[in-house]
């Protein structure tokens, strides 16, 4: 497959080079032919102007690009300078002499002071929040020499606050010279920190832009037509309660209560979004009530009946749909076909199977039709979904669990490293549930799919709610909340970090 | 404010849509996949990741060349172990054609044993024709093949069926065993009659393997027991269980004073399918039964669609409300009752009695059948055939060449390394790597 079509990119010392572009566009794909880790087919990777043949991450770093990966390479029971070290490991006293763990700790600090980084070298990896994590990625990077950064998706992860300081890192780089590739899809932040805007749409440059062009502009730009931005909705008309959960408190996998006496209710029609940045007990709290985690204590009923203690295919039987946060690990097989993950929690249900076999001729007819009302782009519905591009996968999952009636549907992070036009389909999706009088509840960190889909808002920090909002609230409140400040803005104890 | 952008449906875009209509043409689709697979998804754990690789390489060819890649080094084999071949090579530079010659004829007449063994002796054929022998000698080798190959059909449906379901069973062995013991129990213990009896011990020697696997199975299901360990220790339970069984009062033959149980009631062995000339029996029939039904499961049962769902990702598994420690269990049940059967063939095909050594290495070679079969029920009775042609090959390789039936074991060793090293034989043959499609993926992921 051409993943990338005679592309030309040119960044310049000291730029701030945003590459835009929707999931599957190419984006990666290119960076990973700049690091070294693919070959191109054609054409040539010119520094500084001269042509470098880059084999692999080495030469990459020998040539003066580092990069920053969207999932951190790091080692989590390291020490930031024990994983800044590793790879470049020098020793005293010869090939088999000691690590010399001081020089690299002087070197984190060194680079750390230098750039504003503030990261301690002494911390274990492990302990310290994602956008410090990040950091040190940065540091390992720099650590090595190199001129041009690149960063895969760095916001993915950040709270509002974490993105802030990235930018402001990435401004003092390029104060110092270094140029960044920064590859991203949220329009918002292109706009705040990029010199020049490089837009790649199925594998081609389609176009570059100043950071002055608009928003609207850039996403028309990058998916090819006019994109609806904001969810058109008519304003919600709660009904009875569907889903009450009271005091619920839930252990993660280290035996910390993730969750730690939350109370929530969501009503028939109407969207509760629960806002928070990742790690803050969503993943635990919903787990718990599709009864894929055990509850240490506290009740969820979906109308009237315990949900806790049942099995996720009870559950799932009563009427509840369930959009799990990670599609790859928990949502999808990857190798299974399109047809084979439509019917994944239904397969031993009528029409789909009985007790012993499939049917599996309206298991094909099933499939075919969802493919054609989800706007699944395939060739196939026979085809394995690992073929599909990230925002087709997620319409897979939406397809499997809107196309039944639902009494509750449990969306997490729906549209989480989905393209700009399966985000509006989606989201077009969970609202029309909401018309039918399911209830929803809505798990995101993206403040802007919250803000445009909930009716209201639920901020969970730590484990808990820390505050109820309607969804008109502003976004800079909503904001702080969920970096852990509840009310004064200017108190700054108990901060994101 | 847009600097630049190229013209919509210009030249280097000749396959635009009109706009809203389909923004995503099918090759962005694959693209991402690439995308995706390289930067964003965690692969699986190393086993099921070792499995992934076994079964994405480029089935045919890989496998075809590795054959021929292990016939050419048991061609070496078979000259440095003929002391009159070695010779030669002593006066090689004097005279190279002896030497080539002599090594040409020792590799052509040992293969050409192994195909008469295995296939068809032309020798046999003429005769028939001629009315010198009777049919069933020109028979022979495929009756011979087919014999050995049942019991691997379905030890190696066995270790596949698990496989698929994300375990690596590596106790067929001992499931062969106990299903083969508890077979012989039911064998000589009762005496009913035709049929009915066979049925019965069959069923007997599944039920044995099926408990035999259930408790690998249960114990990963409850306690997270890693499947290799506790099954390579239950083989060492089953063996010398075995060994205990046969000398016990009323199991051993009265009239024997070696290791070996009384024998099983003719009422209860699997009827001979040609005769009382040819060894081959109705469990080549029962094995490919067997293919069909495992087949089946997999692909058309909903236990199927759990099995491999779980296979090939629990955690989706789990969150699609499937039971991941029942599905193990399942697996492994169902798995040693394969198992049991296998070893069950042996016993009331061709031994008729307990022995220690009832099972042979049944359960073993349907590890490498499973591996050749790439887990799929009819690859298996491919690899099984395969297997069995080269054990009853080397059977007369051994006798009328001379050439150790060892070799055998060589052969069947190397095709399965080569097998497992895809990367290797196409190094080795210069296949052209983006020819070989998914194992570029898998190989850029880490192997």
């Amino acid at each position: 497959m051409v993943a990338n079509d005679h592309i030309d990119l040119t960044v310049e010392p000291g730029e701030i080079h945003a590459l835009l572009g929707e999931n599957g566009a190419g984006k990666s794909t290119l960076m990973n032919v700049l690091y070294g880790l693919l070959q191109p087919d054609e054409g040539e990777i010119l520094i500084n102007g001269e042509p470098r043949h880059i084999k692999g991450p080495r030469d990459a770093i020998q040539a003066g690009i580092g990069m920053v990966h969207q999932h951190f390479m790091l080692v989590p029971v390291f020490t930031v300078a024990e994983n800044v070290m590793l790879g470049a490991e020098r020793a005293r006293g010869g090939p088999l002499g000691i690590l010399d763990r001081a020089r690299a700790r002087r070197d984190v600090r060194e680079v750390s002071n230098r750039y504003g980084l503030r990261v301690d070298p002494e911390a274990i990896v492990e302990d310290l929040p994602v956008g410090v994590q990040q950091r040190v990625e940065i540091i390992k990077a720099l650590t090595r020499d190199v001129d041009l950064l690149i960063l895969d998706e760095p916001t993915a992860v950040l709270t509002p606050n974490e993105t802030a300081e990235l930018l402001e890192v990435m401004r003092s780089l390029k104060a110092a010279g270094k140029s960044i590739v920064f590859i991203t899809h949220k329009l918002k932040e292109v706009k705040a920190i990029a010199d020049r805007i490089t837009v790649v749409r199925r594998g081609r440059t389609v176009g570059t832009a100043a950071p002055d062009a608009s928003e609207a502009e850039l996403a028309s730009l990058m998916v090819g037509r006019q994109v609806m931005l904001r969810v058109e909705k008519v304003p919600a008309e709660p009904g009875e309660v569907v889903l009450s959960v009271a005091g619920l408190a839930v252990a993660d996998e280290r035996g910390h209560r993730a969750v730690d006496g939350v109370d929530l209710e969501v009503r028939a029609g109407e969207v509760l979004g629960l806002a928070g940045v990742q790690g803050n007990g969503q993943t635990e709290l919903v787990e718990a009530v599709m009864g894929l985690r055990h509850a240490l204590a506290g009740t969820a009923t979906l109308n009237g009946e315990q949900l806790l203690g049942r099995r996720t295919k009870d559950v799932l039987a009563s009427g509840v749909g369930y959009i799990p946060e990670d599609r790859s690990v928990d949502g999808l097989i990857k190798e299974f076909t399109i047809a084979e993950n439509l019917i994944l929690d239904q397969y031993d249900r009528e029409p789909f199977g009985s007790k012993l076999a499939l049917r599996l001729d309206r298991i094909d007819a099933a499939a075919r039709q969802r493919v054609e009302e989800f706007d699944v782009r395939t060739p196939s519905h026979q085809a394995p979904v690992s073929t599909l591009s990230g925002g087709n996968q997620q319409k897979v999952i939406v397809a499997r669990e809107m196309s039944r009636p639902l009494t509750l549907l449990v969306a997490a992070q729906p549209t989480r490293g989905v393209d700009v036009g399966s985000i509006e389909f989606i989201h077009k999706r969970v609202i029309a549930a909401r018309d039918a009088g399911a209830a929803v509840l809505l798990i995101s960190s993206e403040l802007d799919e919250v803000i445009s889909l909930a009716d209201r808002v639920a901020v969970m920090y730590r484990g808990r709610i820390l505050a109820t909002v309607p969804a008109t609230e502003s976004r800079e409140r909503i904001g702080l909340l969920m970096a852990g400040i509840t009310d004064e803005p200017e108190t700054t104890e108990g901060g994101g970090e | 404010m847009i600097l630049d952008q190229e013209p919509e449906g210009s030249a280097s875009s000749p396959d635009k849509e009109p706009a809203g209509a389909e923004h995503f043409p099918k090759e962005t689709a694959a693209t991402a996949l690439r995308t995706t697979d390289a930067a964003e998804v965690p692969g699986p754990p190393a086993g099921n990741r070792f499995i992934a690789a076994l079964w994405s390489a480029n089935t045919v060819t890989v496998t075809v060349l590795s054959l021929v890649l292990a016939m050419v080094i048991g061609g070496v084999l078979i000259c440095l172990s003929d002391p009159d071949v070695t010779a030669t090579y002593g006066y090689f530079f004097a005279a190279p054609g002896d030497a080539l010659s002599a090594s040409w004829s020792a590799i052509s007449e040992a293969y050409a044993n192994l195909f008469k063994g295995a296939i068809v002796d032309p020798a046999a054929v003429s005769g028939w024709l001629n009315g010198e022998n009777t049919i069933w000698l020109a028979l022979y080798p495929l009756s011979e093949t087919l014999t050995y190959t049942a019991p691997l059909v379905f030890t190696g449906l066995a270790v596949a069926l698990a496989f698929r379901g994300g375990l690596f069973n590596i106790g067929a062995q001992g499931q062969a065993i106990m299903g083969a013991a508890v077979a012989g129990l039911v064998g000589f213990g009762l005496h009913l009659p035709p049929g009915l009896h066979v049925i019965l011990v069959l069923i007997a020697g599944a039920l044995g393997g099926a408990v035999y696997g259930f408790v690998p199975g249960i114990l990963k299901a409850r306690t997270g027991a890693h499947e290799v360990i506790t099954t390579i220790m239950l083989n060492y339970i089953a063996l010398y269980f075995l060994s205990w069984l046969i000398v016990q009062d009323g199991v051993q033959d009265p009239n024997r004073s070696d290791a070996i149980s009384k024998p099983v009631d003719s009422t209860g062995l699997l009827p001979k399918l040609a005769g009382g000339d040819l060894r081959v029996h109705l469990g080549i029939l029962l094995s490919v039964g067997a293919v069909v039904a495992v087949a089946w499961l997999l692909n058309r049962a909903t236990f199927g669609l759990e099995l491999r769902a779980v296979g090939l990702n629990p955690d989706a598994a789990r969150t699609a409300g499937m039971s991941v420690a029942a599905t193990y269990t399942g697996t492994m049940v169902i798995a040693g009752a394969l198992a049991g059967l296998g070893g069950t063939t042996v016993l009331l095909g061709t031994a008729g009695a307990l022995t220690g050594s009832v099972a042979g290495n049944i359960g073993f070679d349907g590890i490498t059948v499973a591996l050749l079969g790439r887990g799929k029920p009819w690859g298996v009775l491919l690899a099984a055939l395969l297997f069995g042609a080269l054990r009853a090959g080397g059977n007369r390789m051994q006798s009328f060449s001379g050439i150790p039936v060892d070799l055998v074991d060589v052969l069947t060793a190397l095709i399965v390394l080569f097998i497992a090293a895809p990367a290797l034989v196409r190094s080795v043959f210069r296949l052209r790597a983006g020819r070989t499609g998914r194992l570029e993926t898998t190989v850029a992921k880490g192997w």
